[in-house]
């Protein structure tokens, strides 16, 4: 399998054909996608469309851009003018945006071919794509098991070889959860770095667009063309957008990184009892943490001990509180960004005697069970008599979020942890859902600071299955979070790759 | 009993703000055009869809602030949650706890000082029309229509401290309110159009006491004269209530044209909003530069107009007609031109009641009143040359976009064409020589005789029969006063 780098190479100098290029990941998706169903909706006639475009361009002698003809998956609740854009959702069945996404525009216009809209748990609610209205995404690892979500269509796209890269969407950990159990890479930037604009929100001030790679390389390209100030989302950053290709090859020496404790539990790893660990507090450890996950994140620590870098312990004790602050900011702004799909102007309408009763059948009707769960979540989070006692704290546990993570980089470059608490888990395994919201108590961190934070494979835990390392930067701080992702990429022990025929491993498997 | 009871009102007022553009999106904010036309995926609250503030909305809402002396604060919008079929989001973007002004006053034109508690943005809803019932009310209604071009609208909700003491206080209240909205270019603030729009909230206490008492939000006042007799109806209700031994229930009633006020909902349960602050926007922090500037650019406000109007020898009542058609730049810049002040306050009260008046240019007016007191024009001619500009300077206003390409040749026309001395040439007025005047009196007088006796004799009134002869000859173009000053000389000499 060729990276996207390759492929918008080999397309340019006029070595491949778009056209052919897409065909084979098209049959690919003809091939396996029944089994895995990454795939809301397949979108072949466009895509060979925008294919022959791209190859007339090149024909003309005309640069079409960095991602030149190479095949790129969109999470279905990323706007796609005139394609189904249905959140997995039975609401939006069928809804056709009149507009795109400020990234799939930029994506496009970078030269990327649209080749679907993936899978996803209902409006991005969930850590498995179990709670997808039109049926789950299976792991291209073991079709028995989740892979992960709620972008769980776009790792897996991305894993069995359906496209090279795809986008998705965290507000929890949703783009980075799926790609450590998939084996791939998935970035979530800096909040503010990748505008909204198109991404039908599920919790505001957490959302943020990034990209699942099959290696760093490609995932730090993909970023650099979705970066960048958007003057039509408030919240997007006027910063300038680094090179983040040339923060790969830069090496870890003399970086500064910090394995989290409250993550990692009484692991100790070799390079980090050497130092003498600043603010280890000893604080309380985040339950549920597999010993297979911990000792790969701990091996990962060691490897860029190796290269160089200087690796401490450090307690960041606020992420002890993340996942219960979490879930009621979260709720209670996806209370209120899902109030609109009211069967009034689009999607779904299940007419009632009046408006009220059309609402309540409408919402009754289209909803699913998590999706309801959280809406009365947060709208009693919300209520009159209990806000100061649940939004209220929760935005103080945020600033306190906030206080911890900088207080840490003072010591720190990076901060490491699993990404994961597990690796892929069997359909129904978590079906409780304070077990299944446990799986983002790595993740749910960096969405409260707003920092950025990626997972990158390193090997494999229980059942041969991937393992990914989260390594966390401070705001902005993505070049050297790159850098670090760059050098435990060529640490890393080898993936088996995915057992669908004719899939190479990812990652490791061609170092 | 009845006389031992005041009137306490406090008043909210909405007002569209006269900017191009919506408050979240750049569909225009315009009415009277087809539905459902001015909208953007962010006006229909399409899945994906953010709103970025309309920084022109944020300047005319301080511009408004500090107008009515307000502080200019960091603010942050909030979401305002409830579920209705013309909020495309079902929920209200608008500024709650923390408003971009607050703490002001107005001064009332005659004395009294009304506290301003705050004053924020928010937008505005889209228009519900209901099918079969009444009178598109949802009475009966089988179905609705909604038109989103109104979505999103800026609104500023300006919000008084319960210091209004009567129907005739609020009244004049509102009037102030809506001429220094008009001063600032905030707002075209028409009641009726519901461009402003005015909640009252009104109760009654015992005289003194200075105690709040239960009050009742009155709303669907759409004139300075509903607002009126709403207060003293919604006054008089709680004061019989008091009366009987009952009280009044805090409620939102409707004001209805029977004169009277109606109990509008009657929920077993407050509304819970369950408003927390816009995630999709930032806190706005206006700093002093922006406030600065906008200070700077904040033409004079009508109080400083009435002020200046009255040193112009303007009556109270004449600077606040001419403050309240916008008149007052022109009329005081005219005056600062060298115009005569009396005769320029005159014309404005008397002859400008017209579309166009506020489009006049100062020192036009002022050369057209120096034309008449120089006596090149009659004061009937004058006004008649008054007419015309004002029409022409519509015209012009309506043309100025087909003009754009041929600015200087056009910029001299136009010139032309709105010069009073000009006008005047085309009209064929020239100023009549006194001795044709003379002339023309005398044969007036020689062809009533009688009438010309009874004047003589005393009957003052008479004097029409020569003026309107005069009049006749000269098809209206005398100057009505030289006439009658000719007719006492004939007969004094």
């Amino acid at each position: 399998m060729s990276t996207a780098l390759a492929i918008a190479a080999d397309i340019r100098s006029g070595a491949r054909r778009a056209a052919d290029v897409l065909d084979d990941f098209l049959g690919r998706i003809e091939t396996h996608d029944g089994d895995v169903h990454a795939f809301n909706t397949v979108t072949a006639e466009q895509a060979r469309a925008a294919a022959a475009a791209i190859d007339a361009l090149v024909d003309e002698g005309r640069d079409p851009g960095p991602l030149a003809g190479v095949p790129v998956a969109f999470k279905d609740n990323l706007c796609t003018r005139g394609v189904a854009t249905t959140c997995s959702s039975r609401m939006l069945e069928g809804w056709q945006p009149p507009y795109d996404a400020t990234v799939v525009q930029a994506m496009t216009a970078a030269g990327a071919v649209m080749i679907g809209k993936t899978n996803l748990d209902e409006f991005a609610m969930g850590s498995s794509t179990e709670h997808s209205a039109f049926g789950p995404t299976r792991n291209p690892y073991d079709l028995g098991r989740v892979p992960g979500g709620s972008s769980g269509g776009s790792a897996a796209a991305v894993a069995a070889g359906f496209a090279p890269l795809a986008l998705g969407s965290d507000t929890g950990g949703s783009i980075r959860q799926p790609a450590s159990l998939c084996g791939i890479v998935g970035i979530k930037p800096t909040y503010g770095r990748v505008s909204r604009y198109g991404l039908v929100a599920f919790a505001s001030s957490f959302d943020q667009i990034g990209p699942f790679a099959t290696d760093v390389a490609d995932a730090a390209l993909a970023l650099g063309v979705i970066s960048g100030h958007d003057p039509a989302d408030s919240t997007s950053i006027p910063a300038a957008v680094p090179d983040f290709a040339a923060a790969l090859g830069r090496g870890v020496d003399g970086l500064r990184v910090g394995v989290v404790s409250e993550m990692t539990g009484s692991g100790r790893n070799r390079a980090a009892n050497g130092g003498s660990p600043p603010g280890d507090a000893a604080g309380d450890v985040l339950d549920g943490i597999d010993a297979d996950v911990t000792e790969r994140v701990l091996e990962a620590a060691d490897a860029l001990a190796d290269a160089g870098a200087t690796v401490g312990r450090v307690s960041v004790p606020a992420v002890t509180y993340g996942l219960t602050a979490y879930y009621l900011i979260a709720p209670a702004e996806a209370s209120s960004n899902l109030a609109r799909y009211d069967g009034t102007r689009y999607g779904l309408r299940v007419d009632g005697a009046d408006v009220e009763e059309m609402n309540r059948l409408t919402r009754r009707a289209g909803f699913g069970d998590e999706v309801k769960a959280r809406i009365m979540l947060g709208t009693f989070a919300l209520s009159a008599g209990y806000y100061d006692a649940y939004y209220g704290k929760a935005q103080r546990v945020r600033m306190l979020t906030r206080r911890d993570f900088d207080a840490a980089y003072a010591d720190f470059d990076v901060l490491l942890s699993p990404t994961s608490p597990c690796v892929a888990f069997r359909f129904g395994e978590r079906a409780d859902p304070m077990t299944m919201y446990r799986c983002d108590t790595c993740t749910i961190p960096s969405n409260l600071s707003g920092d950025p934070a990626m997972s990158v494979p390193f090997g494999t835990g229980a059942d041969d299955l991937p393992v990914g390392v989260q390594v966390m930067a401070p705001a902005l701080g993505e070049e050297t979070m790159l850098t670090v992702a760059a050098a435990l990429e060529r640490a890393a022990p080898p993936l088996p790759g995915p057992p669908l025929a004719g899939v190479a491993g990812s990652t490791g498997a061609r170092t | 009993m009845a006389a031992s009871w005041e009137i306490v009102v406090g008043l909210e007022v909405h007002v569209e703000l006269a900017t191009d553009t919506k408050l979240f999106s750049a569909a225009p904010s315009r009415f009277g055009d087809e539905p459902n036309t001015n909208v953007t995926p962010v006006c229909l609250g399409l899945p994906g869809s953010l709103p970025v503030l309309n920084r022109r909305a944020v300047e005319l809402a301080m511009a408004v602030g500090l107008a009515l002396n307000c502080e200019i604060r960091p603010s942050v919008f909030h979401r305002k949650n409830y579920f209705y079929p013309d909020m495309p989001k079902d929920y209200q973007v608008s500024q709650y706890d923390q408003p971009i002004c607050s703490d002001g006053w107005l001064d009332v034109p005659g004395g009294s000082r009304i506290g301003i508690e705050r004053a924020h943005l928010e937008e505005d809803a889209g228009k519900t029309t209901h099918l079969g019932g009444a009178d598109g009310r949802i009475h009966g209604a089988v179905g609705a229509l909604v038109d989103y071009n109104r979505a999103g609208t800026p609104l500023l909700e300006i919000v008084s401290r319960p210091d209004i003491d009567s129907a005739a206080e609020a009244s004049a209240y509102v009037e102030e309110l809506r001429a220094i909205l008009l001063a600032l270019g905030a707002s075209d603030a028409r009641l009726e159009e519901g461009s402003m729009r005015v909640d009252a909230n009104i109760s009654v206490r015992p005289a003194g006491s200075g105690e709040l008492r239960t009050r009742c939000e009155v709303k669907n006042l759409n004139s300075l004269r509903s607002l009126r007799n709403a207060i003293d109806y919604e006054a008089r209700r709680h004061i019989d209530l008091y009366a009987a031994g009952d009280v009044p229930v805090q409620e939102t009633r409707h004001w209805s044209e029977d004169g009277r006020t109606h109990s509008l909902r009657s929920k077993e349960e407050a509304d819970d909003y369950r408003y927390f602050p816009e995630p999709d926007l930032v806190p706005l922090a206006p700093d002093d530069e922006w406030i600065a500037q906008v200070r700077a650019a904040m033409p004079e406000l009508p109080a400083s107009q009435r002020a200046r109007l009255h040193e112009c020898g303007a009556e109270a009542e004449d600077a606040q007609v001419i403050v309240g058609r916008g008149l007052a730049p022109v009329v005081l810049g005219a005056v600062d031109a060298g115009a005569d002040a009396k005769r320029t306050v005159t014309h404005a009260v008397q002859n400008l009641a017209l579309d166009g008046a506020e489009l006049l240019d100062a020192d036009r007016l002022a050369s057209l009143v120096n034309l008449e007191t120089s006596g090149q024009l009659t004061a009937t001619q004058a006004k008649t040359v008054l007419v015309e500009m004002c029409a022409r300077s519509v015209a012009a206003l309506h043309a100025a976009p087909a003009e754009a390409d041929f600015p200087s040749d056009s910029a001299s026309a136009a010139a032309r064409a709105l010069d009073p001395a000009a006008i005047a040439a085309e009209l064929g007025f020239e100023a009549m020589a006194d001795h044709e005047l003379e002339a023309l009196v005398d044969q007036a007088i020689a062809d009533s005789p009688e009438a010309w006796e009874k004047f003589c004799a005393g009957e003052a009134k008479v004097a029409g029969v020569f003026v309107g002869a005069v009049m006749k000859a000269t098809r209206g173009q005398a100057d009505g006063q030289a006439v009658t000053q000719l007719l006492a000389q004939r007969r004094d000499a």
